[in-house]
């Protein structure tokens, strides 16, 4: 079970066009600071989980939630309180 | 065209098919139309969502294998028989349909043919696709930075760009491409017969001190195997690229 959900598992990269709907600008490049253990990582690095109900970002280093995303009925909730800080570069 | 190539909304904008190319038994690659397309930088994906009579709407991401310089898109696909969308792609689809697709999509996992630093590429199975990209795009380039790809695949039959790839090769131009079999062993074959491993990775690999861009794209396995593999040799684990595809059912 492990294992398949290892194998599971995707990066950053996955969520560029999601992020793109939400932020308008290209995300995957973005530098995410996590609120557990203060590991900065660009965006397409981290790992990412799209099986679970909505987008679940893990942290690669201490595995922490960053992000949450779920889309439907034409909103998006988006809980980003296990990430400190976000930078990324103007349109 | 690269700074358009990751700005602003993205809308979904169809793209007819002009080509289709059997690469393989289960990978093909798809040549599209796609007016008004804003242009790409080699590593991009798009994301294809495809619509059933009822509404009901699936969508995967796919890389992007033709360099910026085409003037169509070309998209790469391995058929993935439990898939939703993979089996329409490769099987299918019909020249002359249209695909609804937005893109391009990514900024992390792109490399420009400016970049002066030697390019080392590790692919898995049809993660070779956004690595090819980066070979082809590199092929009409006038400066060529070295590069080295070591690419791992099953069998000899499962060889994605096999032919193109030879030529890229042949151009005696800096790049030199490394083949594995991880389940096969063809009569004459003089490329390696197993998985990644170290002695492998170093035999290929530039020395961390010629600072290369690393790109590794493949299985999710494979991409943290190979990653390893070269933090083992020393490797700062930032300058290490990575995308993984997972079981996602394509």
């Amino acid at each position: 079970m492990r294992d398949l959900i290892e194998e599971m598992k995707l990066d950053g990269n996955a969520i560029g066009g999601l992020l793109r709907e939400i932020f308008t600008v290209e995300m995957t490049a973005a530098q995410t600071t996590c609120a557990g253990c203060g590991a900065v990582n660009a965006v397409g690095r981290v790992d990412v989980y799209l099986h679970a109900p909505g987008t679940v970002v893990r942290c690669p280093e201490c595995e922490s939630v960053l992000m949450r995303i779920v889309h439907g009925s034409g909103r998006y909730w988006v809980d980003l309180s296990g990430t400190r800080l976000l930078e990324f570069a103007e349109a | 065209m690269a700074r358009t190539a990751v700005l602003g909304r993205l809308s979904w904008q169809l793209g007819e098919v002009e080509e289709l190319v059997q690469e393989t038994p289960r990978v093909a690659s798809l040549y599209l139309n796609v007016p008004d397309w804003p242009g790409h930088l080699a590593g991009q994906h798009v994301d294809v969502r495809l619509t059933a009579e009822d509404g009901y709407q699936a969508e995967r991401s796919y890389s992007i294998a033709s360099p910026p310089e085409d003037r169509w898109l070309a998209l790469t696909v391995e058929r993935l028989d439990d898939g939703e969308v993979s089996p329409y792609l490769v099987g299918e689809l019909k020249v002359g349909d249209k695909l609804e697709l937005r893109g391009p999509i990514g900024g992390y996992f792109v490399w420009r043919a400016g970049d002066e630093r030697p390019l080392l590429l590790i692919g898995g199975g049809s993660g070779v696709v956004p690595l090819m990209a980066m070979l082809r795009h590199r092929a009409k380039a006038t400066h060529k930075a070295p590069a080295r790809l070591l690419y791992s695949s099953r069998m000899f039959a499962d060889v994605i760009y096999r032919e193109e790839l030879d030529r890229l090769a042949s151009a005696a131009d800096g790049l030199a491409v490394f083949h594995t079999l991880t389940r096969d062993k063809p009569a004459g074959w003089s490329g390696y017969t197993r998985r990644l491993d170290q002695r492998m990775v170093e035999e290929v690999a530039w020395p961390k001190q010629q600072m290369p861009a690393v790109f590794i794209c493949g299985p999710t396995s494979f991409v943290e195997a190979a990653a390893s593999l070269l933090v083992a040799m020393a490797y700062d684990p930032a300058t290490i690229k990575t995308e993984r595809f997972g079981a996602t059912g394509g």
